[in-house]
């Protein structure tokens, strides 16, 4: 019983910690897929952050913290899209650029704006996400009638009611929005004709164009999509996750998840699966220092960089092969 | 005219310029920066009291990148800034390798105190005493016989501030559990919250209800959630209670504040050697004000106030984790 308490523990912590990463990482799938690499969802998401809690912090409207986190995701994106699609510039140098303006301008303007050191305030109320509780789960409110803790209640009930009151209940909308995400990606990437046009821009854009499609509309519109998605996944991180922005509090979330798409070889199903994986190793990592295994320790900076073996590994083509969209990198240059 | 007023200006700000030169001391924040709420700010506290009182200025900047840190020093020496304060045990290695090079100048490191040149004055805090203090406070608050600790980045000055702490929460509760993690091994692990409160979810759920976070920014989380989760939490280096009102036991003091205004204050004549600020110098302590009275019973602070003079006149050993690099109380 002790045992299943913790595991359930540790998987909800899995679910809390992969969805920044799923958001991240379905973002850069629109926009890998359409031939446009994106190393600055690092830069987005912390932007997103940034503005997110600073105004859900100025107005105490949370939603309106989302809208900004949004908008301020699909400025850096729409940059990013000028850079390498209109002025086709190299997409790499495009994407560091923008990691490294997120990464100032959200200290600069923290600064300027609140004067608390590059962070924003506590947010509290209505300026946070709040969890959403399920109906019939066990939650505060049952503990609030009893007059016992959540976690005494918890160790009564049986697996079934522990699963849906812990596992599944209790997390932020924003956290159901990501996973929704995923068979949404998928509908659209491989059932649409948006979809079928937005592959075929990322292999062969050459051959989209010749079908009389706009090769640089589809591609404004996937970095469109990522920076949506980004600006959701800030957003999450300081307005549900904690209460307020801190700086860089995005942590290299942005690189876990761009390697968690090449772990995924750029297929939706297979990102979900991969971010859960990566949040899982970060769970138990925080849960178990040090692990014993019969004798061996495994350190806890083990389990931190695993998710970076373990894209190394698939890319170095030990577990299949993961091949990137053929035409990304590489600005379309119509022939003339 | 017009060519005699401005050679008149230039005359004038060069000698300005030159005035102000002659013994501005100046302060080299470390990465977490200025704002910390933490260990950088209660230097920038310091920094400010001794402007306000004296009306001097003084330079500074905040350290973007590990590649600054020699650049930073050396830049203020050549500019005659003295006595120059450095921020963090980082600033060891730039430091033996400046210093020697500017004989005429005094550095001040805190955090450091194992250099061998005669123009450094080393301050360093004995935070396993006020550690020990805030553990023994710890274990008095908690009714589930377990208390957390999260440090930041893992090195020896954080497993120090945990030894401390342990053995605090040890002397009060024999068979108290502590619950210690780190939240990473780069630099990162000083700005993370988010991973701070998962930290926080994962030893709530061990057990713990009163935590110790001596991680910079990533404290924050640590204090958000453990305020969320309706438990206490005990925050570092500044006095932190004021963060969430009610729900912060206290804060483990370290009067970085106070070794940087002195060093200001005593300008270029400043005393080199090693410093330890310990209790019996105030150099660490325990953070008491209104935002945390309701939460210190008499007798917890009565405990404290005992403990503080048994460790002042010696009648209480807190062991170092500096002395060999192991914790009697503790296993990281």
């Amino acid at each position: 019983m002790e045992v299943l308490v913790t595991l359930i523990q540790v998987l909800d912590s899995t679910i809390r910690l992969a969805t920044p990463l799923l958001l991240a990482c379905l973002a850069g799938l629109y926009s890998e897929r359409a031939g446009i690499f994106d190393i600055g969802l690092e830069g987005k998401m912390l932007m997103s952050a940034f503005f997110s809690a600073a105004v859900a912090a100025v107005t105490g409207s949370v939603w309106l913290g989302l809208l900004a986190g949004v908008a301020s995701s699909l400025v850096l994106s729409a940059l990013h899209g000028v850079a390498s699609i209109t002025f086709r510039g190299n997409q790499l140098i495009s994407g560091v650029a923008i990691n490294f303006l997120a990464s100032g301008m959200t200290v600069l303007v923290a600064q300027s704006w609140f004067q608390q050191g590059g962070r924003t305030p506590s947010l509290f109320g209505g300026g946070r996400f709040e969890s959403a509780e399920f109906p019939l789960a066990i939650g505060p409110n049952d503990a609030e009638e009893t007059g016992r803790s959540v976690s005494e209640l918890m160790s009564e009930a049986n697996v079934v009611q522990m699963i849906y009151s812990e596992l599944l209940s209790g997390h932020s909308v924003l956290v159901y929005v990501a996973f929704l995400m995923v068979p949404a990606t998928w509908w659209i990437l491989f059932r649409t004709r948006f979809g079928l046009r937005l592959r075929a821009v990322g292999e062969n854009p050459a051959a989209v164009d010749t079908a009389g499609v706009s090769v640089v509309g589809l591609r404004f519109a996937a970095v469109a999509i990522c920076g949506v998605l980004c600006g959701i996944a800030g957003a999450y991180l300081a307005t549900a996750l904690q209460a307020g922005f801190v700086k860089e509090m995005t942590a290299g979330r942005g690189f876990i998840a761009l390697a968690a798409l090449i772990f995924a070889k750029w297929r939706p199903w297979h990102a979900m699966w991969a971010c859960l994986l990566f949040g899982l190793l970060q769970a138990i990592a925080l849960r178990f220092q040090n692990i014993d295994l019969g004798g061996v320790v495994i350190p806890v900076q083990v389990m931190d960089a695993l998710p970076y073996i373990l894209t190394v590994v698939i890319l170095a083509g030990f577990v299949g092969k993961a091949i990137p969209p053929r035409a990304g990198g590489e600005p379309y240059v119509k022939e003339r | 005219m017009t060519l005699m007023k401005s050679l008149m200006g230039a005359a004038a700000a060069v000698a300005m310029t030159a005035g102000a030169a002659l013994a501005e001391p100046a302060l080299i924040f470390d990465l977490g920066g200025k704002f910390d709420k933490s260990f950088n700010e209660a230097a920038h506290n310091g920094a400010q009291r001794w402007a306000n009182e004296t009306g001097g200025k003084y330079r500074e900047i905040e350290l973007q990148s590990e590649a600054q840190r020699e650049q930073a020093l050396r830049r203020f020496a050549e500019a005659g800034a003295n006595p120059i304060i450095t921020m963090g045990f980082a600033m060891a290695d730039p430091l033996a390798a400046v210093a020697s090079d500017y004989p005429d100048t005094k550095f001040v490191a805190v955090d450091v105190n194992w250099l061998d040149a005669p123009n450094i004055r080393q301050v360093s805090f004995a935070e396993h005493e006020g550690s020990y203090l805030v553990g023994m406070m710890a274990a008095m608050a908690s009714e589930s016989g377990t208390v957390g600790f999260i440090g930041g980045m893992d090195i020896p000055l954080i497993r120090h501030f945990g030894c401390g702490y342990a053995q605090g929460a040890k002397a009060v509760n024999p068979d108290i559990n502590v619950v210690a993690n780190m939240t990473g091994t780069t630099p990162a692990a000083w700005n993370d919250p988010v991973k701070g409160s998962e930290l926080t979810k994962a030893q709530i759920s061990q057990g713990a209800d009163v935590i110790y976070a001596a991680a910079g920014g990533t404290g924050v989380g640590v204090l958000q959630t453990a305020a969320d989760e309706g438990i206490l939490s005990i925050g570092v280096d500044s006095n932190q209670n004021h963060l969430h009102p009610g729900k912060v036991l206290t804060s483990m003091l370290k009067r970085v504040d106070v070794a940087v205004y002195d060093a200001m204050k005593a300008g270029d004549d400043v005393e080199t050697g090693v410093f330890t600020m310990g209790l019996a110098e105030d150099g660490v302590g325990v953070a008491m004000d209104d935002n945390n009275k309701e939460l210190v019973s008499v007798r917890m602070s009565d405990a404290v106030t005992d403990a503080r003079k048994g460790i002042i006149n010696g009648d209480i050993t807190v062991v170092s984790y500096y002395e060999n690099d192991s914790c009697p109380a503790l296993q990281f």
